[in-house]
């Protein structure tokens, strides 16, 4: 009974400790991004990272925007011809991929492909003590190696969205013109006519979201993997499964937050 | 306090340092002084704590109770801002190099330059030729680290380690994973750079013929405690039973004992 207690006890303190070292490992990387923003070293070491984050994630993101919208496509059609709706159909896919799939899958996208690298990347640089020396060498390793990716993910995760909603509203109307016979210009005209800034700016501010809390997760879990092989495998799961949750998670919160803010302000809007 | 025969003003002071990992005491209680100029070799058992030590005098490691001075300024309850300007006199040879692989050589080298002085390029691939030339490793610029030998990595992490020219380098396990012709190479490196360069040195080591080739003095640390200091002459004489084996390459007698035991179960 005492060994229960006492298990519990240390996964309590463990847990609360970690806590406090991952919103410490936080804190210290808005510290350097706020001057970082302005210096040049900064951006010198973001910039390559851009390119390696749109190899790594745009085609995989096109594939998957695209299948996603001639999904919904596909399975909207039926019901909303049988309403008469069938050329509002591009306003379904593309408020869908706008608002809630294409941050989210873009951001679990990143999390995938560039979040479990990342965090490889900076497990093997502690665990062959590149990050020790870098201290050594009197330079913070938050500075150097967090902050360029932290900016990176965060400016890169929005523009990937729209990829992915691009190819998404493309795939339907694939779709509806191509396979269904409806007319191009109505699928076009609905749309414009159902998008507003509001949806724009909700996909903008969830990718955003994701896109820094992807980075932080892997560079955290990259800083404090255990050593050996094992250590930094164990360590990329956990930054993948975790951000994948918090993605869910915030995702949640910020469409619950928002959809309440526009109807206080806007009141109800109908699409149809 | 063990205190060392040099009369030398101490560079890097430990008072009292303990530290412990978990459950498991690693430091019990460490008092060292190292004089300028002076190779000062920590010799012990692998996972006795003398990587711990290195540590602590660069602060990649706080002690849990005790202080560490740089001269006379206190450097273990600093801020990292404050570290910045002191950490800029040492250089650190990791065990495992270290070196950063997405960078070349001349840029690895380059690396601690860039980041604290504003020195051009032509001025520094100057300084990185120099530092190359000085571990015989001219020529190597452009080559990535995923590239090189064990050793060469080893050499060009002491040219890294030597680019701002400090007053004290620290040797990680400096011939770990070398061959015996190889660890003599870096041997004669560290005692080429102490005289050419004149460098207070620490180095950490299991290899007794490295130690005794560098070392003006052996300490050896034994259950987070040292339990020798002294001159590589002096080690060799010593009457304690545990440095004996040490230094000597065999295992204690209650270890024999027990390993017979077993053998004849």
């Amino acid at each position: 009974m005492l060994n229960v207690f006492s298990a519990i006890g240390v996964r309590t303190t463990t847990t609360i400790g970690a806590f406090g070292q991952s919103a410490i490992f936080c804190w210290q990387m808005f510290r350097w991004l706020i001057p970082g923003l302005v210096q040049r070293s900064t951006w010198s070491r973001t910039m390559p990272l851009f390119f390696e984050i749109g190899n790594r994630t745009l085609p995989v993101i096109l594939v998957t925007g695209t299948f996603v919208g001639l999904v919904l496509a596909i399975q909207s059609y039926d019901q909303l011809s049988a309403a008469g709706f069938e050329n509002h159909m591009g306003i379904l896919v593309t408020v869908s991929l706008v608002q809630e799939l294409g941050p989210v899958l873009a951001g679990v996208m990143l999390a995938g492909r560039v979040g479990g690298a990342l965090t490889a990347e900076l497990g093997t640089m502690r665990v062959t003590e590149q990050i020790s020396a870098l201290s050594v060498m009197g330079t913070d390793p938050i500075r150097q190696l967090v902050v360029p990716r932290f900016l990176a993910c965060l400016l890169f995760a929005p523009l990937l969205t729209f990829f992915c909603d691009v190819a998404g509203s493309l795939a339907g109307w694939f779709v509806a013109v191509m396979m269904k016979g409806i007319p191009s210009g109505p699928y076009w005209y609905h749309i414009k006519d159902a998008i507003e800034g509001w949806d724009v700016m909700v996909g903008f501010t969830k990718s955003l979201v994701f896109g820094g809390a992807i980075a932080l997760i892997a560079c955290y879990k990259g800083f404090h993997c255990r050593t050996g092989a094992e250590g930094v495998g164990k360590a990329c799961t956990e930054s993948f499964v975790i951000s994948f949750i918090v993605i869910l998670i915030t995702d949640f919160f910020i469409g619950t937050f928002l959809s309440g803010l526009y109807r206080g302000l806007y009141g109800f809007k109908s699409l149809i | 306090m063990i205190q060392s025969a040099s009369n030398h003003e101490p560079l890097i002071r430990l008072v009292d340092v303990h530290k412990r990992f978990g459950p498991m005491v690693v430091l019990d209680g460490i008092d060292l002084e190292l004089k300028t100029g002076e190779t000062t070799v920590v010799i012990g058992e692998s996972g006795a704590g003398k990587s711990v030590i290195l540590k602590h005098i660069v602060r990649l490691l706080k002690p849990d109770r005790g202080e560490v001075y740089y001269r006379s300024k206190r450097i273990d309850n600093l801020p990292e801002r404050a570290l910045v300007s002191i950490r800029y006199r040492f250089g650190f040879l990791f065990q495992l190099s270290a070196l950063f692989d997405s960078m070349t050589v001349a840029d690895n080298i380059a690396f601690p330059i860039v980041e604290h002085s504003k020195k051009g390029k032509s001025e520094i691939d100057v300084i990185v030729a120099e530092k190359l030339a000085m571990v015989g490793m001219d020529g190597f610029q452009d080559r990535w680290p995923a590239d090189l030998s064990g050793g060469q990595k080893k050499r060009v992490a002491l040219a890294r380690a030597i680019a701002v020219d400090p007053e004290l380098i620290l040797y990680d396990e400096p011939t770990t994973g070398l061959d015996p012709p190889r660890s003599d190479e870096i041997n004669e490196l560290i005692l080429k750079l102490k005289r050419e360069l004149g460098v207070t040195s620490v180095v950490v080591t299991h290899d007794m013929a490295s130690a005794r080739k560098v070392a003006d003095r052996i300490v050896m640390i034994y259950q987070g405690k040292f339990i020798f200091d002294g001159t590589p002459e002096a080690v060799m004489k010593t009457d304690d039973v545990r440095v004996r084996c040490f230094v000597e390459g065999r295992c204690s007698d209650e270890v024999l004992k027990t390993l017979q035991g077993k053998s004849e179960a």
